[in-house]
């Protein structure tokens, strides 16, 4: 059913269609070719998910290709259990959560000063945040990885979330100052002329005009956090802090042997991002859009 | 407003910039300073970094493990990207400009929706599914023995022929879905008459693309093109979870490089050093990617 929706078009676009451009059996090549792209983009999402219910016997006598002849749970459960997955989702939903809360808060106050406040030396500031997003995190990981040990902060959540916002913020404070710096004058003027002041401007005016772009903000710094790796692979060594990109990262190699303990991994690797890209995709594809050019 | 007002007015704003730059002070500013210093000494990361003066550097031009990542480093500059920049023209082209007139624009945003999942998976997850796809006993020897292909079977990632194009596969196959996501944005913004007017003067699929589409994407391609080269400067995740930088230092990038010797081998002075080229190299792009984003900005664009 899905497949005829998808396939199925307008009848009066299909009619601009061919007056645009004659339909061809090259059509056909064209689809055959994006649609073996597709299964190999696919690929490693599909075979993942036929293995990690199958039967390890099944997968010795039919390999990775066969049909499970039953379901079994137990390949989930058990990664489930020896990584503790339920523990590193929540360690994940809580450092990305106030990430995202946090870098936003952070953004939007350093572009209301830059973007709609234009204080003196906006382009210079903010040269130099869009070079402290770019500078590889290498070169700034070893003196916080000791700060962190001198002040008692590492290994611990707390410290993942405070470098990580800060560094996000940095790419989203360049990102809101362009979009502020379009706001409205006439409104902002207005707010002046009944005598708000610069923080009621802001909470009653500017954030909830602003509110979408705060929220797709919000979307990317969640992601880019859940999908960092870097960072907390070196400040949080303790299997109870860590989070979903650590314990993958650290899985490697360690089931070599079972086929489908690998496939139910990665399959619980995939989840959240799926469930992710299933809510966000619309604000994902295009806010990547906003990120890369303005 | 007099002068003086508008002044004291904008002074108000700078306690909004206090709580960012505390932190890009403590988190970035501070740090790389204090890296840039710690890469003139030796240090174990206990007790007191010794000054060595440009010693590490002096290594560092010597150190077969550093240009061999450096080495590295080009080929991941293809599969960052070369390869996904032009595989995404061609498809973006292909969607926007093919599919959607002979098919649908369903089919079209679909596509477009599925080439871009993998850009958002956890790097490590695409480590742990390609890991166990190309291992020995994986599910890409599996599946050449299922064929009757059995002899071109390999060690995917263990054998230091093939390493380096396994890891720039994966690489790619992450890639690809960014590139293609911006230009068709960027397409979107093109007049279509264009395209209407190169088909009346019969102008073919490809010649619409090199003439019309890639000219006028010039701006994506260009910010897409230093975004990916500077990540490229910053492989680690890949290489991390695949084959921590082996066998034989093949798949060896810096940013692995500077973590073995930070976490592991504790030479933190020398780690240090070759962060800082690494951070060097990338602020030379990110100043370009400035400068052009400066000047876009003046066109109106």
């Amino acid at each position: 059913m899905a497949e005829a929706t998808v396939f199925a078009s307008n009848p009066a676009k299909a009619a601009v269609a061919h007056a645009h451009q004659a339909r061809s059996p090259m059509r056909w090549l064209v689809l055959a070719v994006l649609l073996a792209l597709l299964v190999f983009t696919l690929f490693p999402f599909f075979i993942a998910l036929l293995n990690a219910f199958k039967p390890g016997t099944d997968y010795v006598r039919g390999g990775p290709l066969s049909i499970p002849t039953y379901l079994q749970f137990d390949s989930i459960a058990k990664f489930w259990k020896d990584a503790d997955y339920a523990r590193k989702l929540f360690n994940s939903t809580l450092i990305s959560v106030t990430v995202s809360v946090l870098a936003v808060g952070i953004s939007l106050f350093n572009a209301y000063a830059l973007g709609i406040g234009r204080v003196r030396g906006s382009t210079v500031i903010l040269a130099i945040l869009l070079l402290g997003t770019m500078v590889p995190q290498e070169s700034i990981i070893y003196p916080i990885y000791w700060m962190a040990k001198t002040v008692g902060l590492y290994d611990t959540q707390l410290s993942v979330i405070i470098v990580t916002a800060v560094l996000h913020s940095a790419f989203g404070t360049y990102l809101l100052s362009s979009v502020m710096s379009t706001f409205p004058r006439e409104i902002l003027e207005a707010a002046e002329i009944d005598g708000a002041t610069r923080w009621q401007t802001l909470t009653k005016v500017v954030i909830p005009i602003m509110t979408p772009t705060l929220m797709v903000l919000g979307t990317f710094f969640f992601i880019w956090t859940w999908n960092e790796f870097l960072i907390p692979v070196v400040m949080l060594v303790s299997n109870n802090n860590q989070t979903v990109a650590v314990a993958m990262g650290l899985t490697r190699g360690q089931n070599m042997s079972d086929p489908t303990l690998q496939a139910a991994a990665g399959l619980l690797g995939i989840l959240p991002t799926v469930i992710f890209f299933l809510i966000f995709q619309r604000t994902l594809t295009r806010g990547v859009v906003a990120g890369a050019v303005k | 407003m007099a002068v003086d007002s508008v002044a004291r007015h904008r002074r108000g704003y700078y306690l909004y910039l206090i709580p960012g730059f505390l932190g890009l002070i403590l988190i970035v500013i501070g740090p790389q300073i204090a890296n840039f210093v710690l890469s003139f000494t030796a240090w174990k990361g206990v007790g007191t970094p010794r000054w060595v003066g440009a010693q590490n550097y002096q290594r560092l031009l010597t150190d077969d493990q550093f240009w061999g990542s450096m080495h590295n480093t080009l080929f991941y500059m293809l599969s960052m990207t070369v390869i996904p920049v032009l595989i995404g023209l061609v498809l973006a082209s292909l969607l926007f400009d093919y599919v959607r007139d002979q098919f649908s624009e369903r089919l079209s945003s679909f596509f477009r929706a599925a080439f871009y999942l993998p850009q958002i998976l956890p790097l490590t997850v695409a480590g742990v599914l390609w890991g166990w796809i190309l291992n020995p006993v994986g599910v890409a020897n599996a599946i050449l023995k299922m064929v009757g292909l059995g002899a071109l079977a390999q060690n995917w990632i263990g054998d230091a022929t093939y390493a380096l194009a396994a890891v720039s596969l994966v690489i790619v196959w992450v890639q690809v879905g960014y590139c293609l996501v911006v230009f068709m944005a960027g397409l979107s913004r093109i007049d279509p008459a264009l395209y209407e007017a190169a088909q009346l003067d019969g102008a073919g699929w490809w010649q619409r693309l090199v003439a019309i589409t890639v000219p006028m994407l010039a701006p994506e391609i260009f910010v897409v093109a230093l975004t990916t080269l500077i990540a490229a400067l910053k492989v680690f995740a890949p290489v991390f979870v695949l084959t921590q930088g082996g066998p034989d230092d093949a798949t060896l990038a810096p940013s692995y490089l500077t973590y073995f010797h930070f976490f592991t081998t504790q030479r933190v002075g020398y780690a240090a050093a070759v962060s800082t080229v690494q951070m060097i190299l990338t602020l030379g792009l990110a100043v370009i990617f400035l400068v052009f984003q400066q000047r876009q900005a003046e066109r109106g664009v």
